[in-house]
């Protein structure tokens, strides 16, 4: 296989067990395919598990769970809903949903990027962390349900409401809960009440908006939709009270 | 007024053996000497680890319980009050180091081992063959076979197995919790005994990666270090549920802890409380353990041991039917005497079940269920020595796992205050001028010693029994018998009385 060339494989998927398809993505991507689309996928989990490198998958369909759990670079764009538990302790890559998604997305993220063009169930974001130039994100272009963000230790993350009814939550309960790192950047109002007591409102800096505009442009441009319709509304942003919210818990 | 509390320990110094020579004042982590004309203890520091003892050329330090701290009181001890003259002047959890120091009754030592005599006659292991080897992983249910060029193959494909040369391996302890140097003896042991040593749930630090065949690597809630990277350095993956000295409840180090080399590792920022809580937040029923299991296998592609870790609890045989049929291959049962870098000493006193009725309880269950060989059971929590393993694995483990005895081998004088992280003995410690204490050789040369003893023991007990396999010995209880127990408890453990 000559360096650099892009390889590109269509493979129908209607029907195939998930190992099996999976074992051929890792076969060619050994191979040296680069690009893949994936057509009538329909709830094969497991999706780019543990996958390295710089390879591209469109995925048609809709994926089953864990799409991308301890993915290491590449990027998958996933035309349909996806399901639970997607970029499950992700190292690196890029997830691109056109659709909705479930519940705990991004447990325990390391790196890499995450978009969901509309909105996700509960638990998202829990337990994300950050280490030097690795800084997770998460960008939800609709709600959130309840524990967003909790024990975040670090990586941001955007919740849009841009498809919010009147009167509806932008997420639901006990946001933030526990976080003791990070940054959530909301477009809109939450209640107060459903804020953890670990972490405090704030309004944005310069320094936010150097970190936040380039994640808005990719949703822009991935969803095709305006920015200025995004930036129409002023963002609010969430940080933790303290770095060390159980540092007072023990007795020696 | 943290004063009220009185000094647990008194450290009598002979003056006119003492030289002046202040390696007391070196060696104490804890802070007790100070030297003006001549050492003077501060008593009220004292934890008794005895590591100035050890070093004082002159054997001039004695190191002597207070003998009257309070009134004596067999109901209030001197531990009761204590605690509650601490947790007034704070208001907050006590925490404590290593396991569980209570004196409830200890199952193994009401357990005796059976031996041959004239009918059945006894091995000589000196001159026969023993076989400890034992394979952790899933056992298919059955074995076929087939011919192909006149040779016989296996027709039945076998789920990954690790091959253990002895049924010991070393329990999990972070980097973190111990130091590196801890880590890497624990390591090089593992690889010349051909056993395994497992990371906890710190991450694997790079120092370690040679040893990776021989590494079991843990998957956590806070997944501290996880990525694939770390996967791929190693044998065996566990996820970790629960622990046997906080069962029910998760781990926190403390930021002070994490210093750059274990920010490094666990791969979170200096300095920041490393969170860890109970509950994994995409675990919520059996089907998401299953998976995660299987995320697990994806991302190592089938060819290692998932293992599940879980602390000894009421209700265990039905968590481990649930564990093994969810696709674990191993099931990790940690009792509740299995030691802690850190725990609130409430929950390490009164929460969970000793090992030994967990093992019979989980063994009876997956017998029953018929599910017993799709998994190995590794049993852990207070193993002292090598009469326990025996018994551990007649009552139906597989191999059992060492902590607290390991870190003794090292030099751990089991003072319980590794939470404090000033292990004079260079440790349960990250201060550099304390880790150096720990020669990583020597240590290693230590716990193979251990391992080689234990191990040579186990052949002792397997000659007595007849046995030369120590395959032969698993969930044999007919070959166990009980001493002092009630008929409930010898009906958990399986055991008949002793003379019956
Ligand atoms: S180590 Fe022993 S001899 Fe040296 S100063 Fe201390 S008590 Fe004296
Ligand atoms: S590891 Fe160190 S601090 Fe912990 S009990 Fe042993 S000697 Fe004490």
């Amino acid at each position: 296989m000559p360096e650099g060339k892009v390889v590109a494989m269509e493979i129908n998927a209607k029907g195939m067990y998930y190992r099996d398809l999976n074992n051929i993505l890792r076969e060619k991507v050994a191979e040296g395919v680069t690009e893949f689309v994936l057509q009538g996928i329909n709830g094969q989990r497991y999706l780019g598990t543990g996958l390295k490198g710089k390879v591209k998958i469109e995925v048609y369909g809709t994926p089953g769970n864990d799409l991308g759990a301890f993915m290491d670079g590449p990027e998958i764009t996933v035309y349909g809903n996806g399901q639970d538990g997607i970029a499950n302790t992700m190292n690196d890559g890029r997830i691109v949903v056109h659709g909705h998604a479930g519940d705990v997305l991004g447990y325990g993220m390391r790196g890499g990027e995450l978009y969901i063009r509309d909105s996700v169930g509960y638990r998202v974001g829990i337990h994300m962390k950050e280490y030097k130039k690795q800084v997770p994100v998460i960008v939800v272009g609709g709600t959130a349900g309840a524990f967003f963000g909790e024990y975040m230790a670090g990586g941001i993350l955007v919740v849009l409401g841009l498809n919010k009814k009147e009167g509806e939550p932008l997420t639901g309960d006990y946001l933030g809960t526990g976080m003791h790192g990070g940054a959530i950047y909301l477009r809109g109002e939450v209640e107060k009440d459903i804020l953890g007591k670990e972490v405090a409102e704030f309004s944005l800096e310069e320094e936010d908006y150097r970190r936040l505009n380039p994640l808005l442009e990719n949703y822009a441009k991935f969803y095709n939709i305006a920015l200025e319709e995004i930036m129409a509304v002023p963002f609010k942003k969430l940080v933790p009270v303290s770095h060390r919210p159980y540092g007072k818990l023990y007795t020696y | 007024m943290a004063n009220l509390i009185p000094p647990r320990f008194k450290v009598v110094i002979d003056y006119e053996k003492c030289r002046k020579c202040k390696r007391c004042v070196i060696n104490c982590g804890f802070g007790v000497y100070s030297f003006s004309d001549r050492v003077i203890p501060d008593h009220k520091k004292c934890v008794s680890c005895q590591r100035c003892v050890a070093y004082c050329p002159e054997e001039a330090i004695t190191i002597i319980e207070n003998p009257n701290v309070f009134r004596p009181n067999s109901y209030w001890t001197m531990e009761e009050r204590i605690n509650i003259m601490k947790q007034a002047s704070s208001s907050g959890m006590l925490l404590t180091g290593m396991g569980n120091d209570r004196p409830y009754k200890n199952y193994f030592d009401h357990l005796l081992i059976d031996a041959c005599q004239v009918t059945n006659p006894s091995i000589d292991p000196l001159r026969e063959p023993m076989e400890l080897t034992t394979y952790l992983g899933s056992k298919p249910d059955a074995v076929k076979v087939k011919v192909e060029d006149g040779q016989i193959k296996l027709d039945t494909k076998i789920a990954p197995q690790i091959k253990l040369d002895t049924p010991i391996i070393f329990s999990p302890m972070s980097y973190g919790s111990i130091s590196l140097n801890a880590h890497k003896a624990l390591a090089r042991a593992a690889k010349e005994c051909g056993i395994l040593m497992n990371t906890g749930e710190g991450g694997l630090h790079k120092d370690l990666y040679p040893y990776k065949d021989r590494i079991i690597v843990q998957v956590a809630s806070g997944r501290f270090g996880v990525n694939q990277e770390y996967l791929d350095h190693s044998a065996v993956v566990e996820i970790k549920i629960g622990q046997g000295a906080k069962p029910g409840i998760g781990g926190h180090l403390p930021g002070e802890k994490v210093n750059r080399e274990v920010s490094e590792t666990r791969m979170i920022p200096e300095g920041t409380d490393a969170l860890s809580p109970a509950p994994h937040h995409d675990i919520y029923s059996i089907e998401d353990l299953a998976q995660l299991i299987y995320a697990l296998k994806e991302a190592t592609n089938y060819e290692k041991p998932v293992s599940v870790k879980i602390a000894a609890v009421h209700n265990v045989a039905a968590i481990a039917s649930g564990i093994a049929r969810a696709g674990a291959d191993i099931i990790y049962i940690d009792g509740f005497r299995g030691g802690t870098g850190a725990a609130p000493t409430i929950i390490r006193d009164h929460i969970g079940i000793p090992i030994e009725l967990a093992i019979a309880a989980v063994d009876d269950r997956l017998r029953a269920e018929g599910i017993r060989n799709s998994v190995s059971i590794v049993a852990a929590g207070g193993f002292r020595h090598s009469g326990d393993v025996a018994k551990a694995i007649a009552l139906g483990a597989d191999a059992v796992a060492i902590g607290t005895a390991a870190l003794i081998a090292m030099g751990c004088h089991v003072c319980q205050m590794c939470h404090t992280g000033n292990c004079s003995w260079g440790i349960a410690t990250q201060r550099p001028e304390l880790t150096q204490r720990l020669d990583p050789d020597w240590a290693a040369g230590q716990l193979i010693n251990l391992i080689k003893s234990w191990s040579l023991e186990l052949k002792e007990i397997l000659g007595a029994l007849g046995l030369n396999a120590i395959e032969s010995l698993r969930g044999s209880r007919e070959r166990l018998r009980g001493i002092g127990l009630t008929d409930t408890e010898l009906a958990i453990l399986g055991v008949k009385h002793a003379g019956r």
